[in-house]
């Protein structure tokens, strides 16, 4: 495995520039006064109930997600290329998602394989043909981005059903710039706080035409039993939208309802964080009682905007991911401007075979896994699992890509003995309305707090920390 | 708002109310309790207490005696029992987290951060009787925060008059279980009225709903039976007063049919026992016969909590 690309030092003793500031401020700051802010930071999520719910946990059900207070720093010069590249690849997500779902050009092109869409459990046929107010699919974007050295971002996953983490985003900055005001002066750091604005207006934009001149907004949560309740709650907070469950909507003749002490009021948009799989009993799941009955005629009808449309899962499944560069060049006719991570399909006979001749130097995932789960890390796995993993692979190489072990890069991260290098990765959020792409310098980076661990999900014992973009 | 959030804050408020009405129950009992039997007579202090709180018929189904062990730890630290203290703060924490775009940030820190403090009593209960009385404190402490932090920073709206409903109508809930079960030592033509006996029963009662010094601001007066009655039914400048709570219940209900363009059965309904409290007099009630009185208030009120969900909550 390569070096891993370090964020704050040159290789020689030199500091990157952006974290100039920082290094001289640390020299100051006695540890002592780190680990005290660190305690505060802790209580300050605790107490303000910032947590996330883990399944099967019933003894301890709701858990903080560790933070670390050194911030993760970028310049301004190459957030701009990164945002660039975002919105390049979520423009083009888009336009796939489209015509996957209507023309299919990209299939009788044969850029992309039938069956990887048609024998894909995320593909929702109830969409074909189907009309999505505005033409948009993906709202809210989430992607997971790597840096492996000076000039290059590459993407690890691109996150196209409801990626969540945004609110770590948003109260990471806020506690701290309550616990080292002097560093912020120290620094001009870009806001993030106009997310949920953004969010707002960009849901609003993507109304249905019946909607009324204010349409109404609401944002769809499975409930406090929810792993990321505690983030449905705070953003519905500051978009200023109501918090609803599916027991609080009703549809009537394809029109959908929140029920409310003054009787029955029509809903335009669902921001919805609910699955494909749960939100119309009578399409999907019929034991979900989590959803709307009817929900998906209202749909049909052009009566209701839902945020991020169904089957966008179609467009962040990894078997998919592995062609995101050709689909930017066959939507856009432009470069990418960000990477993927080298993949090689254990569908196609050839990449199957160089898989299994160098399992034991490969990341091999699940194309429909998620979190971290069903996953094998071959440089750190046994010759056992090794052999278990090459049995399923033979029977079922569909179900699988591999890609190389990558050097995430490293951030100093505060560890029980001082200061140390830690892996990080990056999710910014990118929004889509109607008219515009828009992306708030910012993100959230997730940091994995073992030593030499490449495992950043908050379900694997991930931390988080607060990401700087330089207003240079 | 959405009905559910209504019921949520609604529910919410009631809990706080309980918790903190349980606790000061425990609180007037043990001081009763503390004192010779020559004060107190024979009764049974621990038993009143579990009248009072609504959950006699299920403690005894899992504890022989009513003594203050087996009371105190029912009371507040079973999760058998679904109106304890610790389930109290545990339901107002999770209605809270349900509604947390309803509530303002002080609300829920006070909830929040008591329910974390308290994981620590639930786990180890109270060893002592300063550590009880800490207990106990911290639980009235924690109502009067969030009752103070909703009337100085929620705005006035319907998410602000639901919660309060839900306050009044359990808070005229508890005051009135307490009158009923003490209505015996009210009664004027009870025997040995005005001994020493009487004297802390009396006191004990003032004591539960936090109204000694406020009965001596009012009436200057030695402890007296029909005043206490006549302060905790009808004297409206005692919060927690039958009188008041329907003053304040009714004002609420107007306040949302205001805001609503729409009056309803709650808000008639409302208007009814506010009346009917108005035009009485202690004279009549005790003619009429303090028990009968409140067993009547008791269902009225109970009624409009129903009433009240039916009409905006489901």
């Amino acid at each position: 495995m390569a070096v891993a690309f370090d964020e704050m030092n040159i290789p020689g003793g030199d500091l990157r520039p952006a974290y100039q500031e920082l290094a001289r401020w640390l020299k100051e700051t006695p540890p002592e006064a780190l680990e005290y802010r660190r305690q505060e930071a802790e209580l300050l999520f605790r107490r303000i109930g910032i947590t996330f719910a883990v399944y099967g946990d019933s003894e301890s059900t709701e858990r903080l997600i560790p933070f670390d207070v050194i911030p993760r720093i970028m310049s301004g010069k190459e957030w701009a290329l990164l945002e660039k590249g975002l919105k390049q690849r979520v423009r083009a997500l888009n336009m796939f998602l489209r015509d996957i779902y209507h023309g299919r050009d990209i299939l009788r092109a044969e850029i992309v394989p039938d069956d990887l869409i048609f024998q894909n459990p995320v593909f929702r046929p109830e969409m074909n043909g189907q009309q999505v107010p505005h033409d948009v699919y993906v709202h809210i974007a989430g992607i997971d981005i790597i840096r492996v050295d000076a000039e290059d971002f590459i993407v690890l996953e691109d996150n196209a059903r409801t990626p969540s983490g945004v609110s770590y985003m948003l109260e990471n900055r806020e506690i701290m710039m309550r616990l080292f005001p002097d560093l912020f002066a120290r620094h001009r750091v870009a806001p993030v706080e106009r997310y949920p604005d953004e969010l707002l207006s960009a849901l609003r934009s993507v109304a249905p035409h019946s909607a009324s001149g204010e349409p109404t907004v609401a944002l769809l949560t499975p409930g406090v039993y929810n792993s990321a309740y505690y983030e449905h709650s705070f953003l519905a907070d500051k978009l200023g939208i109501e918090l609803v469950e599916g027991r609080d909507l009703v549809v009537k003749n394809n029109e959908v309802f929140m029920r409310t002490t003054e009787g029955v009021k029509r809903v335009d948009v669902i921001y919805r964080r609910v699955d494909d799989d749960f939100l119309d009993p009578l399409t999907f799941r019929p034991d979900s009682a989590l959803g709307v009955p009817g929900l998906m005629s209202a749909y049909a009808a052009g009566n209701i905007t839902l945020a991020n449309a169904v089957g966008t899962g179609i467009a962040d499944d990894k078997a998919i991911y592995s062609y995101m560069p050709e689909i930017v060049k066959f939507y856009l006719g432009e470069e990418p401007i960000l990477k993927n991570v080298q993949t090689w399909r254990c569908r196609e006979p050839k990449d199957l075979a160089y898989v299994l001749d160098n399992l034991g130097d490969l990341v091999v995932k699940e194309v429909h896994g998620s979190g971290g789960y069903g996953m094998l890390i071959g440089p750190a796995a046994t010759k056992a699992t090794i052999e278990a993993f090459r049995e399923k692979l033979k029977r079922e190489p569909e179900g699988f890509i591999a890609q190389p072990t990558l050097a995430l890069s490293t951030c100093p991260t505060c560890t029980a003995s001082g200061l140390a290098p830690r892996h990080v990765d990056l999710r910014p959020f990118v929004l889509t309305g109607s008219k515009s792409t828009t992306i708030v310098p910012g993100g959230l980076t997730r940091v994995a707090l073992k030593e030499g661990s490449l495992v950043v999900n908050s379900s694997q014992g991930g931390g988080t920390k607060d990401t700087w973009i330089l207003d240079e | 708002m959405l009905s559910r959030t209504a019921e949520n804050l609604y529910w919410l408020a009631r809990y706080v109310e309980r918790a903190e009405y349980l606790a000061r129950t425990i609180d007037a009992t043990l001081r009763v309790t503390a004192l010779p039997a020559a004060y107190v007579g024979k009764t049974n202090e621990w038993d009143s207490a579990l009248l009072t709180a609504g959950v006699a018929a299920s403690f005894y189904r899992t504890y022989e005696e009513a003594n203050e062990h087996n009371v105190v730890d029912y009371l507040s630290f079973s999760a058998d029992n679904p109106s304890s203290i610790r389930n109290c703060i545990e339901a107002a924490r999770l209605n809270s987290r349900s509604v947390r775009t309803a509530l303002t940030s002080e609300m829920w820190d006070t909830i929040n951060s008591a329910w974390i403090e308290l994981q620590a009593v639930w786990s180890k209960g109270t060893s002592t009787r300063e550590d009880l009385a800490k207990f106990l404190r911290f639980v009235q402490e924690t109502s009067l925060r969030f009752d103070g932090s909703a009337y100085r920073t929620m705005l006035r709206n319907d998410a602000y008059w639901f919660s309060r409903l839900g306050l009044h109508l359990e808070r005229a809930d508890n005051t009135a279980r307490i009158l009923d079960v003490k209505y015996h030592v009210l009664l004027p033509e009870e025997e040995h009225v005005g001994g020493p006996l009487d004297f802390y029963q009396w006191s004990s009662i003032l004591r539960s709903v936090s109204a000694l010094t406020a009965y001596h601001w009012v009436y200057r007066e030695t402890l007296k039976p029909w005043l206490v009655a006549d302060l905790l039914i009808l004297n409206g400048t005692l919060p927690r007063s039958l009188a008041s709570c329907y003053e304040n219940l009714t004002r609420n209900l107007d306040q949302i049919g205001v805001a609503y363009g729409r009056q309803g059965p709650a808000q008639r309904h409302a208007r009814g026992i506010r009346n009917r409290l108005e035009h009485s007099n202690m004279n009549d009630i005790f003619q009429h016969g303090v028990h009968e009185f409140i067993q009547e208030f008791i269902a009225d009120n109970s009624r409009l909590g129903e009433i009240i969900t039916k009409q905006y909550l489901i």
